[in-house]
């Protein structure tokens, strides 16, 4: 059988070099399509960004009679609808959408998000891009220093998060009320999907699943809390389509509720 | 499939210099990569050197790169690629190479070194024996189950990418030890501040390159590092925690 002898994988090798390493140095020998899921997360997270933004900066369309917007929800100021939760809290602030003042908590736990930082670091930060793929940082500190060891505040956006699943549970259930008669419409449905969706993404957490009981020794003297540490956990393993599949509905739920109320769709429901 | 030649190119040569060889070799269905690199170990070079001992995915010996992955040869199955590819096995690119496919795994136990043993309280039981529950292990266990293949650390583009880390981050396969101890209803040290200071495990950024590629399907980075993470927070970085803990004279 020929034998043939090739150059170095990259030209200049490892091999030779202080650290003695064998094969092939900074090129990636993956034959396989690595770079389509960081194309992919590029792609669906930058349109979400670029679509959240819309959303929250046109201060116009948000409310639907009786659908609010999730990205609008709490509405906390006075040009809010008046039987929004917390409606007036901020008072008068008109030169400010009232998406605005709310985006930060949403925004933070998504950005902390143990999931999501896998999906920015690979896609984004190309820390690695794919794995055995060389990372494209010449120095690297991962979490150990400003601004990336904020990650660890995580846990304090997951409480805010609870909060805001209480608050868009309210406004939910303020969808079935049509002029004060109880009834059911598409978007009614809509909104208590996309509470369901972001509960399971909050309740999904790993910080929650640490919360819940992760962090104990011995499980079995705390049986309640062991319980709701299994349950976290099962959870957990579809934390990343629960992440997606919430993200994806809040833009849909909000792109109905914006073509209802801009009168470009009608809004099918039952009112008893 | 039947028996057809192998394009097979395999990275000779030591930690002086090295390249990429091509050869063709003669395979049959069934075969295994580690198959492959017998058979021209057989029949074409007998000098080439290559780690393996139980061909059954069990002993962790026979890791390389395949075709860019890490991957246990002995696992990695022929007819995964089509028979006009070429299949190519590097050694471990983060660890120093002895001869051709064989690394230097040292510093995996090097950092074994640095964790502090099991340390057990004393016996809770008048007969002196040490006594669990099955529930609190079986966290543990899964952990338990690590072959020390070192796919993990050779992944991790930490340690991969970035050979100046070595000193400062342990890497997946010690933080699922310190995970196992950390978890263990007998033990009794606290290795948090260890976790954050010698062991480095700010230096992970949750990627899951060693989840992907672990042969025993250990939950690296959700099981182990993630909850690993969180107890730092605990220690670290969670003032209401500290406090609350403080107040109510707390120990772990």
């Amino acid at each position: 059988m020929a034998t043939q002898t090739h150059t170095r994988a990259d030209g200049r090798g490892p091999a030779g070099t202080a650290t003695g390493r064998g094969g092939a140095a900074r090129a990636s020998l993956r034959q396989d399509r690595w770079w389509v899921t960081p194309a992919v997360t590029v792609a669906v997270l930058t349109g979400f960004v670029g679509y959240g933004m819309w959303a929250a900066f046109r201060n116009a369309a948000y409310y639907a009679d009786p659908y609010l917007s999730p990205f609008y929800s709490p509405c906390l100021t006075d040009s809010c609808p008046r039987d929004a939760l917390g409606s007036g809290f901020f008072g008068d602030l008109p030169w400010i959408s009232p998406a605005i003042p709310i985006l930060i908590f949403p925004l933070g736990f998504r950005l902390t998000c143990y999931y999501y930082r896998k999906a920015y670091y690979r896609s984004f930060w190309w820390a690695p891009p794919a794995c055995a793929v060389p990372d494209a940082r010449r120095k690297y500190s991962g979490e150990t220093r400003l601004p990336l060891i904020m990650q660890n505040v995580h846990r304090y956006f997951l409480y805010f998060g609870i909060l805001f699943i209480g608050l868009l549970a309210y406004e939910a259930v303020g969808a079935f009320g049509f002029d004060g008669h109880f009834g059911v419409g598409v978007g009614t449905g809509m909104l208590v999907v996309n509470v369901v969706l972001l509960g399971l993404y909050t309740f999904s957490c790993h910080s929650f699943r640490h919360l819940c009981g992760g962090g104990l020794r011995t499980l079995s003297a705390h049986p309640i809390r062991r319980q709701m540490w299994q349950a976290v956990s099962a959870l957990n393993r579809r934390h990343m389509v629960w992440a997606w599949a919430s993200l994806l509905w809040i833009m849909i739920t909000d792109l109905y509720i914006w073509l209802v109320a801009a009168g470009h769709l009608h809004d099918y429901h039952w009112v008893a | 499939m039947a028996a057809y030649d192998l394009s097979l190119r395999v990275w000779r040569g030591d930690s002086d210099s090295g390249d990429l060889q091509d050869y063709t070799v003669g395979v049959e269905e069934g075969m295994v990569v580690l198959d492959a690199l017998h058979r021209l170990q057989q029949t074409q070079a007998p000098d080439l050197a290559v780690r393996w001992n139980c061909k059954a995915g069990k002993c962790g010996s026979c890791s390389a790169e395949v075709n860019g992955r890490p991957r246990l040869t002995c696992m990695t199955r022929l007819n995964l690629f089509a028979p006009t590819d070429t299949v190519t096995v590097t050694p471990l690119r983060t660890f120093p190479v002895i001869r051709d496919l064989v690394t230097d795994v040292s510093y995996n136990y090097e950092k074994a070194a640095q964790v502090p043993a099991f340390a057990p309280g004393a016996p809770a039981g008048d007969d002196g024996h040490h006594r669990m529950k099955q529930s609190d292990v079986d966290r543990v266990q899964e952990f338990r189950t690590c072959i020390e293949c070192f796919l993990c650390q050779t992944v991790c583009h930490v340690i991969r990418d970035h050979e100046e880390n070595k000193p400062v981050f342990a890497g997946p396969r010690l933080m699922i030890r310190y995970a196992e101890l950390e978890m263990h209803p007998l033990d009794t040290h606290d290795r948090r501040d260890l976790l954050r200071g010698r062991a480095g495990i700010g230096y992970c950024n949750i990627t899951k390159c060693c989840t992907e590629v672990c042969p025993e399907h250990i939950s690296i980075t959700d099981n182990a590092i993630i909850p690993l993470k969180e107890r730092v927070v605990d220690t670290a970085y969670d003032p209401i925690t500290r406090l609350g803990n403080r107040i109510l004279r707390r120990r772990r």
